[in-house]
Order: structure tokens, then sequence, then C-alpha cells
């Protein structure tokens, strides 16, 4: 089968901005997307530029946009490809600065990884339990498969319009650590993750999740981190209030009340408090605030299931 | 087919315009409904964070009420509740040893016990699958012709995937397809299926001011006279913080860069090629002004 790739090119030394080109390749059977492009490398055009090594999904080096998602080219069938989308776009990755064609630089990504401190912190060579390790894999939650492709951090949405934000790899790599039961930092790892750019700048929109291709969830790492943080007592930011007073507010109401919840998140924190009132009388000029505020039939059972839950203090 | 329709906090308290143009709509296309008047929230992913047990069993309340009511289909109204009620459905259904843990739990509580019998659908998908585009044209009649509507999908009634699966999360069809129903043109933009950034409005404001303002200028320029959503949160913060939205992008980007975009709940957008009047769907209570397009649709 004869196939069109549009590729992305994009050489700085000679291009003013990036261009679409058309290639054509006759694939074979099962052949995958990095092979096209190698083809085309090796017959066609030599200056198409791009990473990879080890052509089955484990280097994470072959990672770009495809059809305006982040994939691993080495993982992408062209013939599935083609059939989900009638046509097979290719272009580095996005929110990344391009150096050429496929090829990005990578060292915004490697600073956050190293900002997480990624790797054990022993306390002076003590050796481990070995009780301690057992069943260690499953306490990972899979965060420690990540293969540091750039595929999460490049689909993210928060990152992509605030750079800062450590983003989903590096989050879930903090996780990878601070639920090792070797590491002795635990408490100390949560707490750098507080403060802006860390844990509560994900706005949980899953495509970390979507695009992983090794299932790392890192969105879920974040969140696990984000429920440990709350147990370890960092308590008292409107973000971790967001989570305690909504859980306070459908455990008296059955459901949320929206006019309340701004109010409960930012006791205390007078600076959001008055940013947040012109709004609120606007939305109840709008008929936008709930009042009085109708109860659900059946708030017994839900106080019930709450309780259940509860966690001894 | 009977539905028990799960209203979800957000129609029942800021959006309330969401619940009557649902009513108005769904009434007039007699899909056969029930409310499921002892809701309790789905936790839109947040109940989670504190407790996933605690939020699945929740859900599962929900889920059991429904299928003692010997109802098989549960339609929601908002892309949030969609994803976190309907992905609680898929652990219940797919995980037997969890969803005996829960049980338990529940039984003790409420004396409910969740069978896995229940499908949780959104207003967008039933439309499309169970009542099918071609009977819903024949309601419309008042083609919104001289639109143009950019489509916003929101976050959990596309991914994650494995919870979904409706739609094709890299390239939904679904909201194009009833734009088109309802005669108006649909039109694209990078961020349709983006995040409104809803989660954390009170508390990250810049981070989600910045997707709302990017987002709506996106649709603006791609030549939208209105942006359709099927969930009310991504109604909450692309309307309420529309306006704090472009003095972020003002300041950013110059005095030039206006928003001003009407943003609909799916229903409205129905109800308005329906016949509805503005009034009925509840139009007055949007914090952005829906005249424009009101004008260009008379
Ligand atoms: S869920 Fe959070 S970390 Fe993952 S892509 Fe979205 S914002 Fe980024
Ligand atoms: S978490 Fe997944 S997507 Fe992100 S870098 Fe690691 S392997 Fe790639
Ligand atoms: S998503 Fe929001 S509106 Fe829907 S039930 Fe859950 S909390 Fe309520
Ligand atoms: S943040 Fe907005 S787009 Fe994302 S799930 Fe929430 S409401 Fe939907
Ligand atoms: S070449 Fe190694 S992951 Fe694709």
């Amino acid at each position: 089968m004869r196939v069109k790739l549009t590729v992305q090119k994009f050489n700085p030394d000679i291009d003013l901005k990036p261009h679409p080109q058309d290639y054509f390749v006759e694939t074979s059977r099962g052949m995958t997307l990095l092979s096209a492009l190698l083809k085309i490398k090796a017959e066609t055009d030599g200056t198409l530029t791009f990473r990879a090594s080890c052509r089955a999904a484990i280097c994470g080096s072959c990672l770009m946009q495809v059809n305006g998602s982040q994939k691993l080219a080495c993982k992408v069938a062209i013939k599935e490809e083609l059939e989900h989308h009638g046509k097979i776009e290719v272009g580095p990755m996005a929110n990344m600065p391009v150096i050429k064609d496929m090829v990005v630089r990578m060292d915004p990504f490697w600073e956050k990884i190293r900002a997480v401190t990624p790797y054990l912190l022993e306390d002076g060579g003590k050796p481990v339990p070995t009780e301690a390790l057992k069943d260690i894999h499953k306490k990972l939650d899979n965060a420690d498969a990540c293969i540091m492709c750039m595929a999460c951090l490049s689909a993210c949405t928060s990152y992509e319009v605030s750079p800062g934000f450590l983003g989903p790899a590096a989050l879930a790599k903090a996780y990878r650590f601070q639920a090792d039961p070797r590491d002795q930092g635990h408490v100390d790892r949560l707490e750098k993750l507080q403060g802006p750019n860390g844990i509560w700048d994900c706005v949980r929109c899953n495509f970390c999740v979507q695009v992983c291709p090794k299932d790392v969830q890192p969105m879920e790492q974040i969140i696990r981190l984000r429920r440990r943080s709350i147990g370890a007592g960092f308590t008292d930011s409107v973000e971790a209030k967001h989570i305690t007073e909504f859980t306070k507010v459908v455990a008296a109401e059955g459901r949320l009340n929206e006019a309340l919840l701004p109010v409960l998140m930012t006791l205390g924190n007078i600076r959001k408090m008055i940013r947040i009132i012109p709004l609120g009388i606007k939305m109840f000029l709008h008929g936008k605030t709930p009042f009085p505020f109708k109860r659900v039939p059946g708030r017994q059972e839900i106080r019930a299931i709450f309780k259940k839950w509860e966690k001894p203090k | 087919m009977k539905y028990a329709l799960f209203p979800g906090c957000a129609s029942k308290g800021a959006t309330p315009e969401l619940y009557t143009s649902t009513m108005k709509v769904v009434g007039r296309l007699g899909i056969d409904i029930v409310e499921l008047e002892a809701f309790n929230c789905c936790g839109a992913g947040v109940i989670t964070e504190a407790d996933p047990d605690l939020a699945l069993t929740l859900n599962a309340r929900t889920l059991a009420t429904a299928e003692r009511m010997g109802i098989q289909n549960v339609m929601t109204i908002c892309g949030t509740c969609q994803g976190v009620l309907g992905g609680a459905n898929k652990i219940l259904q797919e995980d037997e040893p969890r969803r005996e843990r829960i049980n338990r739990a529940l039984k003790e509580t409420t004396g409910l016990e969740y069978q896995g019998t229940v499908e949780v659908k959104h207003l967008q998908w039933i439309l499309i699958k169970d009542f099918g585009l071609d009977a819903l044209a024949k309601f419309v009649t008042h083609p919104l012709s001289d639109v143009s509507i950019a489509a916003f999908y929101g976050c959990y009634i596309l991914r994650p995937s494995r919870a979904t699966g409706f739609d094709d999360w890299e390239n939904p069809t679904s909201l194009e397809k009833l734009i088109r129903t309802v005669g108006a043109h649909p039109v694209y933009y990078d961020g349709r299926t983006k995040c409104c950034g809803f989660p954390v409005l009170l508390e990250k404001d810049q981070i989600a001011l910045s997707m709302v303002g990017k987002n709506v200028s996106e649709a603006k320029e791609s030549g939208g006279d209105a942006m359709v959503t099927p969930c009310p949160l991504c109604h909450m913060s692309l309307d309420i913080y529309q306006e704090r939205a472009e003095d972020k992008l003002q300041r950013e980007q110059g005095p030039e860069k206006t928003l001003g975009m009407p943003i609909l709940h799916l229903p409205q957008l129905l109800g308005l090629a329906m016949g509805f009047s503005p009034k009925e769907l509840g139009m007055k209570r949007h914090l952005v002004s829906t005249a424009p397009l009101i004008e260009k649709i008379q």
C-alpha cells in the first residue's frame, strides 16, 4: 500500500517557520510509523530528523505528535492510524521548543524530573527490613513504569498555560519515591510539593492518563500525593480545603452547595475571599446562587455512608 | 426506553437554566424520564481525592437506587457527572472484589446493594445513540442556519476513554453532529477537547483564567458565534469567569483582544432550534450576554 505521510519540517538554519512536506512510502504489513520514517530517511530524504532507538516502545525516544495526539512513533501502526484518522500527519510533540523537524529540547523536562529528587533518600545506608520490600511493586501503583517519553508533559493542559508546573511525569516520579518504603524523605517530599507549580496545579484534565504509553496514570499518582498530603497534615491551604470542605458540605447536605463552597474554602484567607466577593454578587443577581438551598431527601443514608468511611482521628 | 435523570448539583444550584432547558427539550422530545429525587453528589472527582471508597459508595448508592426503581438507564446532563458516575459504574461492574467490598458498606448503611445492571449515559449520547439524529431533526422547527457554533467538550466526557468510550477522544464528533442537526455550522479550534480550568478556579485562578481566555479566543477566531458545552461546570468557567479571563488576556496581549462569547448549555442550543424562547431556556441567567447570538437567529 502506498501511503502519504505529511510531516512538519523545520530547519532553523534555512526555514523561517515550520512547513508541511508530503512523503509517499510503500508500506509493508504491520509497518509502524517509525519504520516508515526510517525508510523515508534512508530512501527519500536524508535530512528528515527525529529521535529513536529501541523500536519497541521502551526507550521513550520517538515521541511525536501524530494526527494531533502525542504518541510513540514505534507504537503507531500505520494501517490502524490511517483507518482511524484517514490521514497521517506527523510533527514534533506539542508545547516544546523545536530544534529540528521532530527533535525538541528536553532540558525543561529533565529540570522538572531533577526537581523532585528522583532517587532514594536513605537513612545513612541502614538496611531496610525485608518485610518492607514485600509487594513493593504493588505499592508503587505502576508509577515506576515511566520511560520518560514526555508524552504526558507535552499533552498537559496545565503545563501548556503555566510552564513552571512540575507536570505529570515529574510528579508521578515524586510519588514513586514517596511511596517507596525504603525512602526516608516521605514528609519532606510532600512538603516540597505544596507550593506553586506542585501537586495543586494539576487541573485533572486526564490527558496524561490518556496519552501515557506505559499506563503510569500520572494524574492518579498526583491524586495519591494530594491524599497523602492531607493525611500528613498539610490541610491549611485553599487547595486542601477544597477537598475537605467539599466533602464536608456533601456529608451534611447530600450534595454540593456551590454558593457556600468558595466561602468555606477561603475562610481565613482574606485576599482570596475579597477576590471572589464581587463575582458572588454578580452570580446572585443572575439567579445563580441557590437560596434558600433546597435539601435533598435521604440525607440520613448519605450521612451513614460518610460515617462508615470516617477515618479514626 | 425509560431513564432515571441524575440532575447533578450544578443543575440544582448555580446553573438552574440547565435544568429548566433540559426539562423543556426532553419533554418536547417525549423522552421518558423520572428524576432521581434523593440523589447524592457524584463527588466531581473531589471526594475521591479524600477517600476513593467513600466516593465509590456514594455513586453505588445512586446506581443501586436506579436499579431498585427497575430502571436500566441513568441520564446525566453534566459532563463531569458522566465521567465520575459513569467511571464509578465501570469499576463496580468490572472489579468484582471491589464491588463486593463497596456493597458491604452500602448494605450496612442504606440496605441497598448494586448488582451492576445500570448504564450511565449523558443526554448528548442518548440523543445520538438511543433517540437518533433523524428523529431529532423532525423537532427542529427553527433551524439555526445563520450561526456558527464552537463545540467545547470538556475533559470527563472524553477522558479517560477506558471509562467513557462513547466518542473518540482524539477526534470526537458527537457535538458537531448535534450542531449540524439543529442547522448550525460547527467550527473547529484547538481547544475544543481541552480543559476549562474549573477544578482550580478558586485556588489557581491564573491557570484557570488562562485556559478560559485561550479556549474562548480560539473559538472566536475560528468564527464561532457561540460555544456549546455538555458540562455545566465548563459553563461556569467559560461564562462566569469570561470577563476576568478577558481582562487577563488584554493585560497580556493588548486591549484589542475582546471575548464576549455567549456560552450555551447543550439543551439550550437544541431548545432554540425547537422554537423555545431564550427566556424559557434561562438565557437571562448567563453572565455573558447571549443577545448578539439571539439577534442573529431572529
Ligand atoms: S491531569 Fe493534571 S498533570 Fe495530567 S495532564 Fe491534566 S493537568 Fe496535567
Ligand atoms: S509518565 Fe508516561 S507519558 Fe509521562 S513520561 Fe512517563 S511514560 Fe511517558
Ligand atoms: S459533577 Fe458536580 S454537578 Fe455533577 S453531581 Fe457531581 S458535584 Fe454535582
Ligand atoms: S475542568 Fe472543565 S473541561 Fe475539565 S472536566 Fe472539569 S468542567 Fe470539564
Ligand atoms: S524507539 Fe524507543 S520508544 Fe520508540
